[in-house]
């Protein structure tokens, strides 16, 4: 039975030896957090430490094995989303759950319960715009959201929170979407609603520089326990980052060799293509790759960074321009693949690198089962030879699965990037394409992808590396370009620039990266 | 669960009691197994409804599909181009494409090859050649007709399911106006038909039996198939873009041709059950040859789990079916739309059984819940 009570004002929220297991996986042992009301309360820990599936039971996605919940120290038992968003607690979700093609207002009018069968607008609107102004957002109602940037969209979920009454709020990595400064704006008058009691947030986060100047209190999880709690304000950011992984140690970042830059290997010139509605998504893009050199391409996803990959990887054809490779021209076939030596990384390994059905080892085959050993004569293959090299491979890479026989999608993710690194880094590389190659990876993983992407370049091939997450951009690369809008910035050396300024230029305010001549 | 120490990163996985590959193999014999099973049984169930004993029709499918010599030759002559049309389902359905052409190609095929026989015969040409001469346009045609769905699908966007269905509706509307006009042989009365093949022309029985030569064709077809789709590079390119064509194309896979080709072979296989048809069981080519073989191909393809091999003995089943259905409407005075209840029956538990792969927890090879 569940008790309704609205609080308008922050609560606060307990869980109590909460235990949760899947199968014979064990994703929350006996985790008990203590968030009191009217705090900005940090949740910490690696990607499988446990944090989305506590969140996932206190919203009622999951139910919890065992444990207990307490909302202003009362008893109280959340069987669905339906329950928790009557008791006051909401979530902001790492993506958007925003409908694109309708205005703000509409978005935030369609979120009630009580929605009539035909709605009023105009007096919905009137009552809005009263709502909208106790708000310490400004967000434009008309707009539709789809022409929203990203720092809106997430206003507008925070906003579309407390027009549903709701004061608990669960932010699951609310910033990983933002630039620095639309992150800072946000939690800053978080914070300040905190402070004055109107709201109490729980928010899961990475990033240490956030959980310091914004929150007040942490709980850290690993391996689905308890590992932690304290003040956010006395504790120091290794002294978390030790909670969270371990005793491994804070991972050292990948080692940079000096390399020799003989001449530049890979070129675009003037590249365009269109979207899938037909839209120009890379226009005139011109960009040189030298061997032995990281470019990394910083800014917020859906600028056009996705479409220029997939126009390097033989995924959407090119509308203009050229591309070439040693200076001769370069179509993303199977056959130039393989002779001028390009390898790929590409985002969400599930969808564009993988075959999910398919065994681990005939995934780490896909670049070599048309070659000699794997091809026998009359293009017959065979199995055994694949099956050995992909055993040697997943103990080379050390990649965890009970067999090479598994179909990958049994994988972790950490697991199935590391078969794709096996297959694609495991041979002679010249030319490396990655996106977002750690996107949703634990430490370990991490440090180990970003190791062989730095090792390759080490070993003279030119890599171009596209990310959405400035720290890995600034981890890796020797120069930085900045995409926006389908266009790219010149690219700066790493070492004479930093983080704020290419925030800047990502967020858009830019007339000196949108025009102007390019790199040449 | 005692944890690791922290030290270790690995994640605990534990070993399933078999390896993958077996499990893989279990799941994909028991879950057909048991579609069968439920159909029975709910097709008993409207047995029951009619007042039938479904005993007794189990037991006449029985008698009529293998009990005696001559039913189990009647189940083979009627597998035979089962085998092949379900093969013409299953090559594609690889791939990722769902081609319902089988039908078209089969009755295009059939008709090619009535046709081409007709100059061959005036022209006094040995059969020797002829006969290769008609098998091979049969599938040239069927290849081609299917092709081009796969065509339309890769180069224009158009859905390959439906217009390989429509292009089935014009191959027999096709067949039937060139039957009834141009090509009607003047003899044939009651029912329009092409010329009929001289009897030298015809295409024999298997020695020992009365089942001709369409069997064994399809036995040897199924097999280099199942080597085709399962060793070569063709077929693991044809596996990489029907399981994820992204992926395809990022490894540079020619995934247009690789489709096209899909399909090519899909017709041929129907074109020459065709050819089968025509020579070996009607002599000439007219509406009989639309039997719906093209579409209880597909019910076959999907019985087997696309796999070429398994193919051969759900077509068995099948063909068991169809030769069991004159006694069974003799004896418990039944429509022969029966049968086809049955198979709607069977299609749509197996298409319901597709849900349960991945989920019979005794044979999970997934370690649950390992992301959070």
């Amino acid at each position: 039975m569940t008790k309704i009570f609205k609080t308008f004002r922050a609560p606060s929220l307990e869980t109590l030896h909460m235990s949760k297991s899947f199968g014979r996986n064990k994703a929350l042992d006996d985790v008990s957090l203590k968030v009191a009301a009217g705090s900005f309360h940090a949740l910490l820990g690696e990607n499988g430490a446990g944090k989305s599936t506590l969140v996932k039971c206190m919203m009622g996605f999951y139910e919890a094995d065992a444990g207990q919940m307490m909302i202003d120290g009362q008893e109280i038992r959340i069987h669905s989303p339906r329950d928790a968003q009557a008791l006051g607690i909401g979530m902001v979700y790492q993506h958007f759950t925003l409908v694109p093609c309708l205005t703000a207002a509409e978005n935030l009018v369609i979120s009630r319960r009580d929605i009539p069968m035909v709605i009023n607008w105009k007096s919905e609107r009137q009552r809005l715009d009263a709502f909208m102004e106790t708000m310490p957002f400004r967000v434009r109602l008309d707009a539709q959201v789809s022409t929203l940037s990203a720092g809106e969209k997430q206003k507008l979920e925070i906003i579309k929170l407390l027009y549903l009454d709701q004061r608990f709020l669960i932010l699951d990595e609310p910033t990983s979407v933002l630039t620095p400064a639309e992150a800072d704006e946000i939690l800053g008058v978080l914070g300040e609603m905190a402070l004055r009691r109107e709201v109490t947030v729980l928010m899961i986060s990475h990033k240490f520089r956030e959980v310091k100047a914004f929150c007040d209190s942490f709980t850290v999880l690993r391996r689905g326990r308890f590992v932690g709690a304290g003040d956010a304000r006395r504790v120091n950011a290794a002294e978390m980052s030790s909670m969270m992984i371990g005793d491994v140690g804070m991972r050292p970042p990948a080692t940079r060799l000096k390399t020799i830059q003989d001449g530049p290997k890979l070129e675009l010139r003037g590249v365009s293509t269109l979207g899938d509605e037909g839209r120009r998504v890379v226009s005139d893009l011109s960009l040189k790759l030298c061997s032995g050199e990281i470019l990394g391409i910083a800014g917020v996803s859906g600028n056009g960074q996705s479409a220029l990959i997939e126009v390097l990887s033989g995924q959407r054809p090119l509308s203009g321009g050229e591309i070439k490779i040693n200076g001769a021209p370069f179509e993303p076939t199977r056959r130039n693949f393989d002779r001028f030596k390009v390898f790929g990384l590409p985002e969400e390994p599930m969808r564009n690198a993988v075959v999910p059905r398919m065994s681990v080892a005939e995934n780490i085959a896909f670049r070599s089962f048309d070659k000699p050993p794997v091809l026998k004569r009359f293009g017959l293959m065979s199995s055994a030879r694949m099956r050995q090299r992909g055993m040697e491979l997943i103990q080379q890479f050390n990649i965890h699965t009970s067999s090479p026989d598994a179909p990958i999608e049994t994988l972790s993710g950490g697991n199935v990037q590391r078969t794709v690194l096996a297959r694609e880094l495991s041979g002679e590389v010249d030319i490396l394409i990655v996106a977002n190659p750690c996107f949703g990876l634990d430490f370990a993983s991490v440090a180990d992808i970003r190791g062989k992407i730095m090792e390759c370049r080490n070993r003279g091939a030119a890599v171009l590396l596209v990310s959405e997450d400035l720290d890995e951009i600034f981890e890796m690369s020797d120069k930085i370009s900045v995409m926006s809008a389908g266009k790219i910035s010149d690219p700066v050396s790493t070492l004479a620039t930093d983080a704020m300024r290419i925030g800047k230029q990502i967020a858009g305010q830019t007339d000196e990266i949108v025009a102007g001549p390019q790199a040449e | 669960m005692s944890l690791p120490s922290a030290s270790s990163v690995a994640r605990p996985h534990r070993k399933p009691r078999l390896d993958p590959r077996s499990l893989a193999l279990i799941e994909a014999s028991v879950i057909p197994m048991g579609a069968l099973l439920a159909s029975a049984l709910i097709f008993s169930l409207f047995l029951l409804m009619l007042g039938k004993d479904p005993i007794r029709f189990f037991s006449l499918v029985w008698t009529g599909g293998v009990a005696s010599s001559f039913s189990i030759q009647n189940t083979l002559q009627r597998a035979a181009p089962l085998i092949l049309t379900g093969l013409a389902f299953a090559v594609p359905a690889r791939i990722g494409m769902t081609l319902l052409g089988a039908e078209g190609a089969l009755v295009l095929g059939g008709l090619a090859s009535a046709l081409i026989a007709i100059p061959m015969m005036l022209g006094g040409w040995p059969v020797w050649l002829g006969l290769p001469i008609m098998a091979l346009t049969a599938m040239a045609v069927g290849g081609a007709w299917v092709g081009l769905a796969g065509w339309l699908r890769h180069y224009r966007g158009v859905n390959e399911t439906i217009s390989s269905l429509l292009l089935t509706y014009i191959a027999v509307a096709i067949m039937n106006f060139l039957v009834e006009g141009v090509f009607r042989d003047p003899g044939s009365t009651n029912k329009a038909s092409t010329m009929p093949l001289g009897p030298d022309w015809r295409v024999g029985d298997i020695p020992g039996t009365s089942v001709h030569w369409g069997l064994a064709t399809g036995l040897i077809i199924a097999a280099l198939l199942w080597v085709l789709m399962e060793r070569t590079t063709f077929g693991f390119s044809a596996r990489i873009a029907g399981g994820n064509l992204r992926a395809a194309q990022a490894q540079g896979l020619p995934v247009g041709r690789l489709a096209v080709a899909s399909c090519a072979i899909a017709g041929a296989c129907a074109g020459l059950a065709g050819f089968f048809e025509v020579a070996a069981v009607h002599g000439q080519a007219n509406a009989s040859l639309a039997a719906q073989y093209g579409f209880t191909g597909i019910l076959v393809a999907f019985l087997a789990r696309q796999n070429p091999l398994a193919v051969v003995p759900v077509a068995f089943l099948f063909g068991a079916l169809a030769a069991s259905g004159g006694l069974i409407q003799r004896r418990m005075e039944m429509p022969d739309a029966t049968m086809l209840v049955l198979q709607g029956i069977i299609f749509v538990t197996l298409l319901t059984s597709e849900s349960l792969y991945g989920r019979l927890p005794f044979l999970s090879v997934s370690q649950a819940g390992d992301r959070t």
